[in-house]
């Protein structure tokens, strides 16, 4: 007999649950009669992500303090526990909206396979806790994407722009996998604990390990200057997808980069506070100032995710407690704006049937009204207006980066705001403000067809949004106690 | 539980107003009535207070993110009454205008004008200072729509101005909010304590600058006053300008008293710039709503000097002309609205003698105009007579720029009655305009009325802003 590790279930239960919702989809869609099969596949993952979302949180309630799994491969942990939830949710939210995108032929059934599968990876890339699983997720979930991104075949600019990730995120993976072996060489450990009690300081293939592996994690969080697929890949891909990139990939990858320095290379961390301050800084100049010349409304949110990456970066760069709570907070009211806003971004697209500018924007916030609200209501949250959570996000992480003694990122944060309005109300400027009917924006075929799921997703969306502002306690608790499983 | 009401019956009004399927008027009628039951509240909560033992009253307080000190905890000071009172007094004012004119598409419109009422009254009573910055904020989304869409021709680039300079200053005091809540581990007003930081300091100066407009911030006035519709350029002038004032009373002068101090001196002397320079351009201006917008800038440099003082007087002063000013100029923009509709044009060459047959316009355009220019014995006239005395003790200097405000407030508001009322019958003035009809004449003159009782009894505001006379001690002792 080979003696095998005990193996936790519960802990990997939320990944499991969304592998048996795949499998489970794929079936659907080759064994059912045709008209059942995108119903079918849709409401198996929809089930998967609500099933992972709960067992996530058993798993945050079950595990007051943080285990390793698995020989030290895993972690089971309120960290990745609450991040999974995040993912979770966000996946059930993506798969309503994309109930009504138009596929190509017989993709239906796949497409939702793939959703799942990639929700499956992200849950376990938040619970790594070595190189080895770290990479293993980070590539798990990024084949899923590759694909997903580019599987409207009819469609040039989304053949483009999965090719343009793979290659890109390729090089990524690429080099965070050479930074783990440079890591590897310089200490003989791949565990994250085992690497920071190596005590390795000041060695040359250490520092360009960390730098290497911080920079592959940087193409997943789109930070600048590691964002030049961003804008073009949340472009082409269709625009659940884009919703569901822009959530949950950003979400998985912060807090795995949060995970990883804390707990892996806390002897350095006088080095990647620096870089990561440095790179929130760029992200936060560069997103917002791209953002303000964009006509395409997917381009602008691509630009404005990269912005935002910026100000969460800004509260891993404070290496503190009070800094994981706010990225984890943070990480609540943005991924509810983010799928919002691209799911009225599809809604306009659906029915225009052609891609969403500035222009073709005129008039929305009148002809649909919970859209016109939704998108005003996002919009505002980006900026950090008062009502929404995006607010106490922004406050949080500038009181992190204040007490960590960074106030120049505080200022560098306060200006990019400043400077996001510019296209935040220019987006609310033309929703309400531009007459849409000098622009001949007759939709295409007709009244836009009824699309409940789209409507139900993009209110909770609001909800969630307007919510964390009203309650943002109990969702600080949740951030607290799940920062507090990191040993800072 | 009563601060707390006043704040959510406009905002659930909002709501209702906006979901509500009722025809037009019903939805405008429905909108001005809650803004009238908002004044009934608020003279409710003026009765409870204790004017003698003065201090926080009314106050509620609920944790609400306790890791960082930040709790919803509203309350009462007397000047907050005050300021409250002609807000909600202003508000149902410009929202009955709003219904007598018929604004299109009334149910976002009185929703997005409960909405400013209840972000206004919000701010006026919050005693967190992310209470405080949240509602200050929260202004700005109905005002942006509210000029953007209902505005003039030059909406447009009337909001760009209006939203990039006030959010510029708004930013710098989140940044001032951030830098002292977290050194104060507390962002309750009534729990923390003075900082001597001056970089918080100005942050904050700076965002009330803005919102004042003191000189130099004041870019954005002309066109967001003059493209607004005249209701919200009334409550933009009213009363958004006045939660300045109440930051400059509630935050910056208790909360840093060394970096007021090193300050008071700049301000002042731009205060005093703004008070000449406003005056100056009101003179110039060639239509009504300069007239009424750059003195609008002249009087809350004029206050600005009041609070600046630092002395009793000036600070009783400056709360008294905050309430006049609020009802003065609200009235005038209101007429302003009512003139320029029957003209079609607010051009003072355009008009005159309007007063030769429209006796109800012509008595109420010359009793808002007097107290406008403050004619002894109104209570503008108390309430620059009170801010001169109070900066004289600061420079003598200052009491003769207060002095030369009041003669260029008389020569610009005398050119205006008589541009509107005398001389001859100007080009845009029809034979068939109307005089005031009763709805319009009900709308200001309550207003008009209060005026007259302020200027009967002055000190019902004057020697009831801050317990006992001793507003500066209320000011470092009560407040910091």
């Amino acid at each position: 007999m080979i003696d095998t590790p005990h193996v936790d279930w519960l802990a990997l239960s939320p990944t499991l649950a969304l592998l048996v919702a795949a499998g489970i989809a794929l079936l659907a869609a080759v064994v059912g009669p045709t008209w059942t099969r995108r119903g079918a596949a849709a409401g198996v993952t929809f089930t998967g992500f609500a099933v992972a979302a709960l067992l996530a949180v058993v798993v945050f309630s079950e595990t007051a303090s943080p285990e390793v799994l698995l020989e030290g491969s895993m972690a089971r942990d309120r960290l990745a526990a609450l991040a999974q939830l995040i993912i979770a949710v966000t996946g059930a939210v993506v798969v309503l909206t994309s109930w009504s995108e138009r596929r190509s032929a017989g993709a239906g059934g796949e497409y939702y396979a793939l959703l799942a599968t990639a929700g499956a990876g992200m849950v376990f890339f938040v619970g790594a806790e070595n190189l080895m699983t770290l990479f293993l997720g980070l590539e798990w979930f990024s084949l899923c994407l590759y694909v997903l991104v580019a599987i409207d075949r009819e469609r040039e600019t989304s053949l483009e722009a999965g090719l343009k990730y793979l290659i890109v995120g390729g090089f990524g993976s690429a080099v965070l996998l050479f930074g783990s072996a440079l890591v590897y060489g310089a200490t003989g450990e791949i565990g994250f604990g085992a690497i920071a009690a190596a005590n390795v300081t000041d060695d040359a293939f250490l520092l360009a390990g960390l730098a290497m592996i911080l920079a592959g994690l940087a193409f997943k969080v789109s930070a600048a200057p590691f964002h030049m697929w961003t804008p073009d890949v949340y472009q082409g891909a269709p625009t659940s997808v884009t919703g569901f990139m822009s959530a949950a990939t950003k979400a998985a990858a912060l807090v795995v980069t949060l995970r990883l320095l804390v707990t892996a290379f806390p002897g350095q961390s006088d080095v990647w506070t620096v870089a990561v301050g440095v790179l929130a800084a760029v992200s936060l100049v560069w997103g917002n100032f791209a953002a303000l010349a964009q006509r395409d409304v997917k381009r602008l949110l691509a630009y404005s995710s990269i912005s935002h990456a910026g100000f969460m970066l800004m509260a891993v760069a404070a290496s503190s407690e009070l800094g994981g709570e706010a990225l984890l907070y943070y990480l609540v009211p943005y991924s509810a704006m983010s799928v919002g806003a691209f799911a009225v971004v599809s809604a306009r697209e659906r029915e225009l049937q052609r891609p969403v500018t500035l222009e073709s924007l005129a008039g929305l916030g009148w002809e649909r009204p919970l859209y016109g609200i939704a998108m005003w209501t996002f919009m505002l949250g980006f900026a950090g207006f008062p009502l929404t959570g995006g607010l106490f996000g922004k406050l949080f992480v500038f009181s992190a980066a204040y007490d960590a003694g960074d106030w120049w990122l505080v200022l560098v944060g306060v200006l990019a705001t400043a400077v996001s309005l510019g296209y935040y109300l220019n987006v609310v400027r033309w929703m309400y403000m531009r007459p849409g009917g000098e622009l001949h924006l007759a939709p295409a075929g007709g009244a836009p067809p009824q699309d409940s799921p789209l409507a139900v997703a993009v209110t909770v969306c609001v909800a969630v949004t307007v919510g964390s502002f009203f309650l943002a306690q109990p969702i600080l608790d949740a951030a607290a106690d799940a920062a507090a499983s990191l040993p800072f | 539980m009563l601060t707390t009401f006043l704040i959510l019956l406009p905002l659930v009004g909002a709501l209702v107003v906006a979901v509500a399927p009722l025809p037009r008027q019903t939805t405008a009628g429905l909108a001005f009535l809650v803004a009238l039951m908002e004044v009934g509240l608020w003279i409710v909560a003026a009765g409870r207070y204790d004017f003698d033992e003065g201090g926080l009253q009314l106050g509620t307080s609920r944790e609400w993110v306790e890791s960082l000190g930040i709790s919803y905890s509203v309350g009462f000071y007397g000047f907050s009454i005050w300021l409250t009172g002609v807000s909600v007094i202003v508000s149902a004012a410009a929202i009955g205008y709003a219904t007598w004119v018929g604004r299109d598409r009334p149910r976002a419109y009185h929703a997005l004008m409960l909405f400013l009422t209840g972000a206004l009254v919000a701010t006026f009573v919050a005693q967190d200072l992310l209470l405080f910055y949240a509602s200050f904020e929260a202004m700005l989304i109905p005002l942006y729509v509210l000029i953007g869409v209902w505005g003039g021709a030059r909406r447009q680039a009337a909001t760009l101005t209006f939203v990039v300079y006030t959010m510029a200053g708004s930013l710098l005091m989140l940044a001032s909010v951030v830098a002292f809540g977290v050194t104060q581990g507390t962002f309750s007003l009534t729990g923390s304590g003075t900082s001597d930081n001056t970089w918080i300091f100005l942050g904050f100066a700076v965002a009330f600058a803005v919102k004042a407009p003191l000189f130099p911030f004041h870019g954005w006035l002309p066109l967001a006053y003059r493209e607004a519709p005249v209701e919200v350029a009334a409550l933009l002038s009213a009363v958004v300008s006045k939660t300045a004032v109440y930051g400059f009373l509630r935050i910056t002068l208790p909360k840093f008293p060394e970096p007021v101090d090193d300050f008071s001196g700049v301000i002042l002397v731009l205060a005093a710039l703004g008070l000449v320079y406003g005056s100056i351009l009101a003179f110039r201006s060639a239509d009504l709503r300069g007239v009424v917008s750059y003195s609008s800038m002249a009087q809350m440099g004029l206050i600005t000097m009041g609070v600046f003082a630092l002395d009793d007087l000036g600070l009783d002063g400056a709360v008294l002309q905050s309430v006049a000013h609020a009802l003065v100029s609200a009235s005038m923009f209101l007429l302003v609205g009512m003139v320029e509709r029957r003209c079609g044009t607010g051009e003072l060459d355009a008009l005159g003698g309007m007063a030769r047959g429209r006796p109800v316009l012509a008595t109420v355009v010359l009793v808002a105009g007097m107290i406008a220019l403050a004619v002894p014995g109104s209570a503008t006239f108390a309430g620059e007579f009170l801010i001169m005395a109070g900066v004289y003790d600061q420079g003598w200097g200052y009491a003769v720029v207060v002095a030369l405000g009041i003669v260029l407030a008389a020569m610009y508001m005398l050119r205006v009655i008589s541009a509107i009322l005398h001389v001859k019958p100007g080009r845009a003035v029809r034979d068939e305009a109307l005089d005031l009809r009763p709805g319009e004449l009900g709308l200001v003159l309550p207003m008009i009325l209060v005026l007259l009782v302020l200027s009967a009894w002055p000190a019902l505001v004057s020697q009831s802003s801050f317990p006992g006379d001793a507003a500066v001690e209320a000011i470092t002792e009560v407040l910091g």
